[in-house]
């Protein structure tokens, strides 16, 4: 059983492979201007040359600098706001009907909005990257709030715990598997929001060097910046996805 | 007891009664905020010289084409992953090798290869609207009831039959919740890819009112993009319960 998973991955790879040895072949063919399209060789030597004697590790940590902080704030703001809302129905009645109304807003809309108020700086960026991430935590977190088992709620009650004490002991781990989820959601938002608001404000970042890369039709750089956010993408996800397992072991493990 | 509709409209009409009060109060003068009134006012004038028509029609149109696009795209791999096992697992890691590249990424390359205007925007919308389709039309089909498909092997239904009678019905629930999901994510996309650089529709509008110190325009387009998505999302909720009822009480994956 295990031995044929290890053979469909290896067929599996070997596949990619291919797609990448018909990249080669169309490159060198020269069907697609290299302008435009530089072979995989061109473009893994463009990330050997920028991570040995290039600024690309610079950028990479610019990135990923301006991804986690953002994430970070958001992440402790959704979930705190997410508690007391979902905690209390009040709250929920009065304050869920304007979030839902706000989720399906484009939040990059916000964009030129937090270029008024701080100009094109760093701290734009973080607010920009902290306003879009909130949602899906801040949702997830009042929705998973809400949805705990009612009887829960009861036998909080009659051992008399406090409000704080019915969050962090019932509500928050049975929430998690939402919070959990509503996290590696705006993870890939809270990198969308970094490329695009390093292209806008011109901040050090892998954004600004695929667009400064594309203004001068350098497009080994340009093709080499694309796959490094790729990997971002693929192993801050990954990443997730670990944490989130290992967090709700415990779920699996009851019942 | 106040009703729950009344409750839900309190805290904006409250919010936008104290915004207005506050900045009559102390004159406000400021390039990043604006009394309610104001961006009221804008938006009629907006819609008066239809400038905000023209601007809405560039979005939508490269949102929709590069959902239809790309949806059809994802569709195809989707239901062809799912019905061919070894197909599945055989593209596996060219699909997750390709699926984390942020859409945003694709930008400057479809800005070299095809300038400004709908083409870079419709590649970048297709891109993205190819992930939720491709990921949920192939659980879809992966998750339809066996005994289908053993039926539509006895009927002895060619695979073109297969696909038509068989699974694109059975699998059509969640399909169209796909494609709502992959809706937003176009007019999204659409929107950013306006205001990082694509100087057309409604993301380039609320960029140019920004620099030309206009904030209660600003403020109006924010104003009308968030309906544009809430009417679009609405509509499609309500399609999607018309047209599947409880079939579509599917869980949201979001």
């Amino acid at each position: 059983m295990n031995r044929s998973v290890l053979y469909w991955r290896a067929a599996s790879f070997a596949v990619a492979a291919g797609f990448v040895g018909l990249w080669q072949m169309i490159a060198n063919q020269r069907l697609v201007s290299p302008v435009f399209l530089p072979g995989p060789d061109r473009a893994w030597a463009s990330l050997v040359r920028g991570f040995t004697d290039g600024d690309l590790w610079g950028k990479l940590v610019g990135t990923l600098g301006h991804m986690a902080y953002g994430w970070f704030v958001a992440s402790i703001a959704g979930i705190a706001l997410g508690a007391m809302i979902g905690s209390s129905r009040t709250m929920r009645s009065y304050v869920a009907p304007s979030l839902e109304f706000l989720r399906p807003l484009p939040v990059s809309a916000i964009i030129p909005v937090a270029i008024a108020m701080l100009g094109l700086t760093q701290s734009m960026a973080l607010f920009v990257i902290a306003f879009g991430a909130i949602w899906p935590m801040l949702l997830a977190t009042i929705h998973g709030f809400a949805a705990v088992e009612p009887r829960l709620y009861e036998v909080s009650r009659s051992l008399h715990m406090s409000r704080l004490a019915v969050i962090f002991k019932i509500a928050l781990p049975s929430a998690s598997p939402d919070i959990l989820s509503g996290m590696r959601l705006s993870l890939t938002v809270a990198l969308i929001l970094s490329v695009v608001c390093e292209i806008l404000a011109g901040l050090d970042g892998l954004g600004h060097w695929v667009l400064l890369s594309a203004r001068s039709f350098r497009s080994a750089d340009l093709f080499a910046g694309v796959i490094l956010l790729g990997v971002i993408g693929y192993l801050t996800a990954l990443a997730m996805s670990v944490v989130e397992k290992r967090l709700l072991r415990w779920r699996s493990g009851g019942h | 007891m106040i009703p729950e509709r009344v409750k839900a409209l309190l805290l904006p009409v409250a919010a936008l009664v104290a915004l207005e009060i506050w900045a009559r109060a102390i004159h406000l003068q400021s390039d990043s905020l604006a009394p309610p009134s104001a961006v009221a006012a804008a938006l009629v004038g907006a819609f008066q010289d239809g400038s905000i028509l023209i601007a809405t029609r560039d979005t939508l149109v490269p949102a929709f084409a590069g959902l239809s696009i790309g949806g059809a795209i994802g569709l195809a791999f989707g239901i062809a992953l799912g019905i061919f096992h070894v197909f599945d697992r055989l593209m596996e890691v060219t699909i997750e090798a390709i699926r984390p590249i942020p859409s945003i990424a694709l930008l400057p390359i479809a800005l070299i290869a095809l300038g400004f205007g709908y083409r870079m925007e419709i590649v970048i919308v297709a891109f993205a609207c190819i992930w939720p389709i491709l990921v949920l039309s192939r659980a879809a089909v992966g998750g339809i009831e066996p005994r289908l498909m053993e039926v539509s092997r006895a009927l002895r239904l060619s695979p073109a039959d297969r696909v038509r009678k068989i699974i694109i019905p059975a699998a059509l629930p969640r399909i169209f919740l796909a494609f709502r999901l992959a809706a937003g994510i176009a007019l999204i996309v659409a929107v950013t890819v306006e205001i990082a650089i694509n100087p057309i529709g409604l993301g380039a509008a609320i960029m140019t009112a920004q620099q030309a110190l206009r904030p209660e325009l600003m403020l109006a387009y924010l104003l009308w993009i968030g309906i544009v998505g809430y009417l679009l999302n609405t509509g499609l909720v309500v399609a999607q319960n018309h047209l599947f009822g409880r079939a579509a009480l599917v869980r949201d994956p979001a």
